[in-house]
């Protein structure tokens, strides 16, 4: 396949995936404040800043908001165009992949990324942001889930679906370790043990894990819900049940066995997969869990470094010129494109 | 009937009725469908026709715009009819188009005979923007060099086919076509039942098989790609509808490398070799080693590829100097020239601005007449002499001076017009044609072609970035 279809596949189901993921962790947090008592300006930008440091996006956040309040920070994380990484972009983005690559869409999977798109460009999401604003977020979580499944019933199982694979479960691997993270940065940690109970669960449900939890532990603890979320074999979310399936994928694709290695791509998730599997979750406190994090998120970013390295930089086999996604996105190329005379 | 009450086909040629109101024989059955469906029900499968291209994103982009707005081509449920032997006059006349436009391009890049005769004054060639002198002596793939035509048909009011143009590039529209048809038989399948509408479904298929025909390789299926300048183009859309209709790999200038001559694309799995290339960029665009040396669109050493002959282009390179407006003029000599028989589709009568007599009458009549730059496409460089106002006129009067070689005058001809849906009643809005051909073993032409509207009320402009639309288009069998 071409290594340009290969990366926008890639990115088109990573940023579904982002976008399901922010939906999920803004709708469980601002549920969360409703629990919460007192309700003063303040103690609302404690409740978000966490969520803005650990999603990354305080530098583009700080100078457009300054002293914001709840709203502006889930309008900034919602339908903030000018927040990359904010749900709306995040699904105009994964359509943009898609247009790149719709021949290789089935008709169905291209209808339903295209309507959320057009959903979120729509005056009703507008109203529902404002109005009902976990109906906006269901319908951005329900689209990514039937998104998903339109994809894993119409996409042949080649390499098309092992890179759809890939770029979803390293950014879900991501995006669980920064749900973790949020505690990291809440003022004065998580001491009253109360209000430890009620951030932890919400981590749970931002995951879609409160049930399965339940199932596997009854008492919520930090170190229940780390070990559960990072460690676990089975939940589709754990980091480790998703650095497997980025490993599975990646031996698929190059048709190397699982064990040894032919790429550094390959090499970093085997170490990682090895750290997962005989790792514990006294490891993760012993260094602090914030430290531990930021580590795992570090070597996911290597993996798709090398990913990109390995399957469509090639430098290795191609000097002659630099690959198609820094070229078509430059100025002068889309006014090339453009301009290009159709008869 | 209720919605072609009170329809006035006015002093036009209307594809539906007679001048006297009468419906046309062939055109009869659809009318007496469109009776069973009232005006609420129609509404509403409109507006679902409208929605399936929204939803299939088969949009087109806004230039300039900086949100970004993607509009649908506007679609009028509506079809243009044509009975069979309307159908297969335009097609022999066609096919003999697109034989005689091959001979000549062969010839003008070989042994100019046609010149020597004298047929074609040689300055006419030779000032052709988009002649390419350096690809003189190359031979191409069964010496065809326009695989793919879109040439412009429009019927005047006495009912007769002219050739306005012929796109010998890259035409467009083709995915619209099919496209059409699909959104009418999801919208209005009960038109269909028994009225013995023939099918396009044959179009992408027939463009395959032309690209396998002319691949240099012929020891092994070959691999052919469409090359694209990218999403950001306005056919983009179209681009990938074809490419994955006929299950080829749609690819950008970057994905594809030359190496010793051979093109290959960057796979997953490393270099792969392709054989034909389906372009849909200009030739100033193609290869920043030849042509555009700013073009990031291309494919550097894509040239060279193309000369050692170890890749074929549809169309090829070239092509341009066959649909220069001046060049055009030319054609029915040219059918005369080469085969020996009489043009079976006239030309409408065009005046050159570079001969003396002409420039005269021309610069006599300019309210009158459409004046078109030689070279542009999609309506631009074009003046509408009876709607033009004063200092329009007098700016083109300055440029033909200036540029006669680059202009051509033609009487404003009133083409057809067909009942089209307009806010609330069907009035006749002008129609033109533009048939796909496609020459490669043999000349398949797709039954019907792209009927495009002129939307706005009067208005002579169909081309959809000036407020143009689309009818599907039914041959029928009988």
């Amino acid at each position: 396949m071409l290594s340009r279809v290969a990366n926008a596949l890639y990115w088109m189901v990573r940023y579904v995936e982002r976008a399901d993921n922010l939906a999920r962790l803004i709708d469980v947090n601002q549920q969360q404040l409703l629990d919460s008592e007192r309700l003063d300006s303040d103690r609302l930008r404690g409740f978000w800043q966490p969520i803005i440091l650990s999603t990354g996006d305080e530098e583009t956040f700080s100078p457009l908001y300054g002293e914001a309040g709840s709203t502006e920070v889930i309008r900034f994380l919602t339908d903030d165009p000018r927040n990359p990484n904010s749900i709306t972009s995040c699904i105009a983005l994964a359509r943009e992949n898609a247009r790149t690559v719709r021949d290789q869409l089935s008709d169905e999977l291209w209808e339903e990324l295209n309507a959320l798109y057009l959903f979120t460009r729509s005056e009703e999401a507008n109203r529902l942001i404002a109005a009902d604003p976990t109906r906006y977020y269901e319908n951005i979580r329900r689209s990514a889930v039937t998104f998903l499944g339109i994809a894993s019933s119409t996409t042949s199982r080649d390499e098309d679906w092992d890179f759809m694979e890939l770029g979803r479960h390293l950014e879900r691997a991501d995006k669980t370790t920064r749900f973790l993270d949020v505690a990291s940065y809440l003022p004065g940690g998580a001491d009253d043990a109360q209000s430890a109970a009620l951030h932890w669960s919400a981590i749970l449900r931002s995951c879609g894990a409160l049930g399965a939890f339940r199932a596997f532990e009854r008492t919520i603890t930090a170190r229940g819900v780390v070990d559960f979320l990072v460690f676990s074999k089975n939940f589709p979310r754990s980091v480790r049940f998703c650095i497997e399936i980025v490993d599975a994928s990646l031996h698929r694709i190059s048709g190397t066995p699982r064990g040894t290695f032919c790429n550094d791509a390959e090499r970093e998730t085997g170490r990682l997969l090895a750290d997962l599997d005989f790792g514990v979750t006294d490891d993760a406190f012993a260094r602090g869990l914030h430290e531990y994090l930021d580590a795992l998120q570090g070597r996911f970013n290597r993996i798709g470094e090398a990913v990109f390295e390995s399957y469509v930089l090639m430098p290795e086999r191609i000097q002659v010129c630099p690959a198609a996604e820094f070229r078509s996105s430059s100025a002068l190329a889309a006014w090339q494109m453009q301009h290009q005379q159709q008869q | 009937m209720e919605m072609f009450e009170g329809y006035d086909p006015g002093r036009f040629y209307d594809e539906m009725f007679d001048a006297s109101g009468a419906v046309r024989g062939h055109c009869a059955p659809l009318l007496r469908k469109f009776a069973g469906i009232d005006q609420k029900d129609f509404l509403a499968r409109k507006a679902n026709s409208e929605l399936y291209f929204l939803r299939q994103g088969i949009t087109f982009n806004v230039y300039h715009d900086e949100q970004g707005t993607e509009r649908i081509f506007p679609f009028d449920p509506v079809p243009r009819v044509m009975a069979a032997a309307e159908w297969e006059h335009l097609e022999a006349g066609l096919s003999q188009r697109i034989v005689a436009l091959n001979l000549f391009l062969h010839d003008i890049y070989h042994d100019q005979q046609i010149l020597k005769d004298e047929v074609i004054p040689r300055f006419y060639i030779e000032q052709a923007k988009h002649y390419r002198p350096e690809f003189r002596g190359v031979d191409v793939p069964g010496d065809i060099y326009i695989h793919i035509c879109g040439s412009d048909l429009i019927r005047g009011a006495d009912g007769q086919y002219y050739v306005l143009e012929d796109n010998g590039r890259c035409p467009s529209g083709a995915s619209y076509l099919l496209e059409n048809r699909n959104a009418l038989k999801r919208a209005f399948p009960g038109l269909f039942d028994e009225m013995g509408v023939r099918s396009v479904d044959s179009y992408p298929r027939d463009l395959l098989n032309m690209l396998h025909h002319i691949s240099p390789r012929r020891d092994e299926s070959p691999v052919c790609v469409l090359l694209t300048p990218g999403c950001h183009n306005s056919a983009y859309f179209e681009h990938c509808y074809l490419a994955r209709e006929m299950g080829i790999d749609i690819v950008e200038g970057g994905d594809l490398v030359v190496v010793d001559n051979f093109v290959f694309m960057r796979t997953t799995r490393g270099l792969k070799r392709v054989d034909v290339i389906y372009r849909r960029i200009d030739d100033d665009f193609i290869d920043p080693v030849v042509f555009r040396k700013d073009s990031v669109l291309g494919v550097p050493g894509l040239m060279n590829a193309y000369r050692a002959g170890n890749v074929a282009l549809a169309n090829a390179v070239g092509t341009g100097v066959a649909d220069d407006k001046v060049i055009y003029y030319f054609v029915p000599q040219m059918i005369e020239y080469y085969l020996g028989q009489k043009p079976i589709l006239p030309n409408v009568p065009t005046y050159l601005a570079s001969e003396e007599a002409d420039l005269k009458f021309i610069l006599g009549h300019l309210p009158e007449l459409v004046v078109k730059a030689a070279n542009e496409s999609g309506g631009y460089g074009m003046l509408m002499g009876p709607s033009a106002s004063k200092e329009e006129i007098e700016k083109f009067r300055g440029r033909i001076i200036a540029d006669p070689r680059n202009y051509i005058a033609q009487p404003v001809i009133s083409l057809s017009r067909a009942p089209t849906w307009c806010d609330g009643a069907m009035e006749g809005r002008h129609i033109d044609l533009r048939p796909y051909i496609i020459y490669g073993e043999e000349v398949k032409i797709v039954p019907g072609g792209l009927t495009r509207v002129a939307l706005t009320k009067d208005s002579l402009v169909v081309n959809s970035s000036q407020g143009g639309g689309s009818k599907d288009t039914w041959v029928l069998r009988h």
